[in-house]
């Protein structure tokens, strides 16, 4: 069975490059600052696992991490 | 002021490792050789020119710096011959550090989020086709003169709201500043006082008729204590947002272009998948990437292991840390579908570019228009490509001849 994973944006380390927004606009949102968070509770819905690893793999800052659940 | 002093020419470079100078002819015209010299030879190398100047050429190096503000001041963000004064409010916030910058970035960063750039996008796209209207005839064009200087200068004149007809009055500052000014004093100096005159004059104005750009804007805005800015803050920030957000975009819009018209396999893959243009534009900043930062030590540390000593200038050099084959596989090649791309123009850490999400736009609309008119296009074999010296690396003459080879 598919794992189910998990995003998470560390609101210390984002500095609002804004990478993920564009890469996984389903997977996090941005606030008037242009600094990211995970969209609801994180949970990637199925078929968008890729996405969410392309969002890890382009941060700049580290701030993103994928949580296999 | 006894700081004020007469330009001095280099000596030429001839030990690049203990010697280092970003303003020699070699670096201005290919400055990756070096990089992969100096990385060889250290992690952090040190010059004594610029009264003393460090540069870390690692990826790992320039990390350690950029998020080290203990260590590392903002205070002065360019190397120069000389250490005039610090002013106060010289450039808030990419002059400030913390706990002053945070706020002073906070107020810059809601004009400039994804969503606001686009509301802008529709201008910006009628810009670069006004811009293409002018020359696309001629069958010829200088691109850096005719189209990739003028598309950030009328977007962040568009924005703060002062005419875009005054483009070539910017455009000069931006050159006795950021160029001239690493050796001539007095040509920086006077850029300053012309600009912030300039901006005075919109200030007045807007006191009466406030207007809906970012002047007003800044000028309506409050610290943390619900006081509005001082005048001084005000003039500063606007001085960064025409100096940032104009010869930085022109570079990154000018490599671009360089780069396709001597890659017929990118172009033309690009025009076959436009829907690759965002993910080129990445790939494109990393390989090209204009800016150079710098810090000042102001305590003594340790880099990767390099012992770096207070007084001393830092060379934050994000396009080497981005050339760091540790960090990218084929760093030296351009992989225009480069799907892991953790690059480091636009800085990293607390002084991340406040209008990189502006740049992003401005890169990706002006090459998708371009390539929708222009699919053909080539460096013109009679003319020469010239770069920009020091802070900021782009093309300044860039000619190009149009339409197929014959």
């Amino acid at each position: 069975m598919a794992e189910r994973l998990k995003v998470h944006v560390d609101p210390d380390k984002c500095q609002g490059h804004a990478r993920c927004k564009a890469l996984a606009p389903e997977l996090f949102e941005l606030d008037e600052y242009g600094n990211a968070r995970e969209a609801g509770d994180g949970t990637v819905p199925p078929g968008l696992e890729d996405k969410a690893w392309l969002a890890k793999s382009n941060c700049p800052e580290i701030a993103i991490d994928v949580i296999e659940e | 002021m006894s700081d004020v002093s007469q330009p001095v020419a280099h000596p030429p470079v001839t030990d690049w490792v203990n010697d280092f100078d970003h303003t020699d002819p070699q670096w201005t015209d290919d400055p990756f050789p070096i990089w992969d010299e100096l990385r060889a030879a250290s992690p952090v190398v040190h010059t004594e020119r610029f009264l003393g100047c460090y540069m870390p050429t690692t990826y790992e190096a320039v990390r350690e710096i950029a998020n080290d503000t203990e260590h590392f001041s903002s205070r002065r963000i360019i190397v120069r011959d000389v250490r005039p004064e610090v002013a106060r409010n010289a450039a808030p916030p990419i002059t400030s550090d913390p706990p002053v910058h945070k706020p002073a970035k906070q107020l810059l960063l809601p004009p400039f989020t994804p969503d606001a750039m686009k509301k802008l996008e529709p201008r910006m796209r009628a810009i670069c086709n006004e811009l293409i209207d002018g020359f696309i005839a001629d069958g010829k064009v200088d691109a850096a003169a005719r189209y990739s200087k003028y598309i950030p200068v009328q977007a962040i004149a568009h924005m703060l709201g002062i005419p875009e007809s005054d483009s070539d009055l910017f455009i000069n500052w931006i050159h006795m500043i950021l160029e001239l000014g690493i050796k001539d004093e007095n040509m920086l100096l006077q850029a300053v006082h012309e600009m912030s005159d300039y901006f005075r004059t919109h200030i007045e104005e807007r006191k009466t008729k406030p207007t809906d750009d970012l002047i007003s804007y800044l000028m309506n805005a409050k610290d943390k204590e619900g006081n509005p800015l001082e005048d001084s803050h005000v003039l500063g920030s606007l001085r960064l947002l025409l100096i940032a957000g104009i010869d930085t975009t022109w570079s990154a819009i000018g490599s671009s272009l360089w780069h396709l018209a001597r890659t017929p396999a990118d172009r033309e893959r690009l025009i076959a998948e436009p829907g690759l243009i965002p993910v080129a534009v990445e790939e494109l900043l990393r390989a090209y990437s204009p800016v150079t930062m710098a810090r000042e030590v102001v305590k003594e540390t340790t880099i990767s292991g390099c012992p770096v000593k207070a007084g001393n200038m830092v060379l934050l050099s994000f396009p080497a840390a981005n050339r760091d084959p540790k960090m990218f596989p084929e760093a030296d090649k351009v992989v225009i579908d480069r799907r892991e791309n953790r690059h480091a123009a636009f800085g990293l850490g607390i002084h991340r570019c406040v209008g990189s999400n502006l740049a992003r736009m401005e890169m990706q609309v002006a090459l998708e228009e371009w390539l929708k008119r222009i699919p053909d296009f080539r460096l013109d074999p009679a003319g020469t490509v010239t770069w920009s010296q020091g802070t900021v690396r782009g093309p300044r003459q860039l000619p190009f001849l149009l339409g197929k080879a014959m």
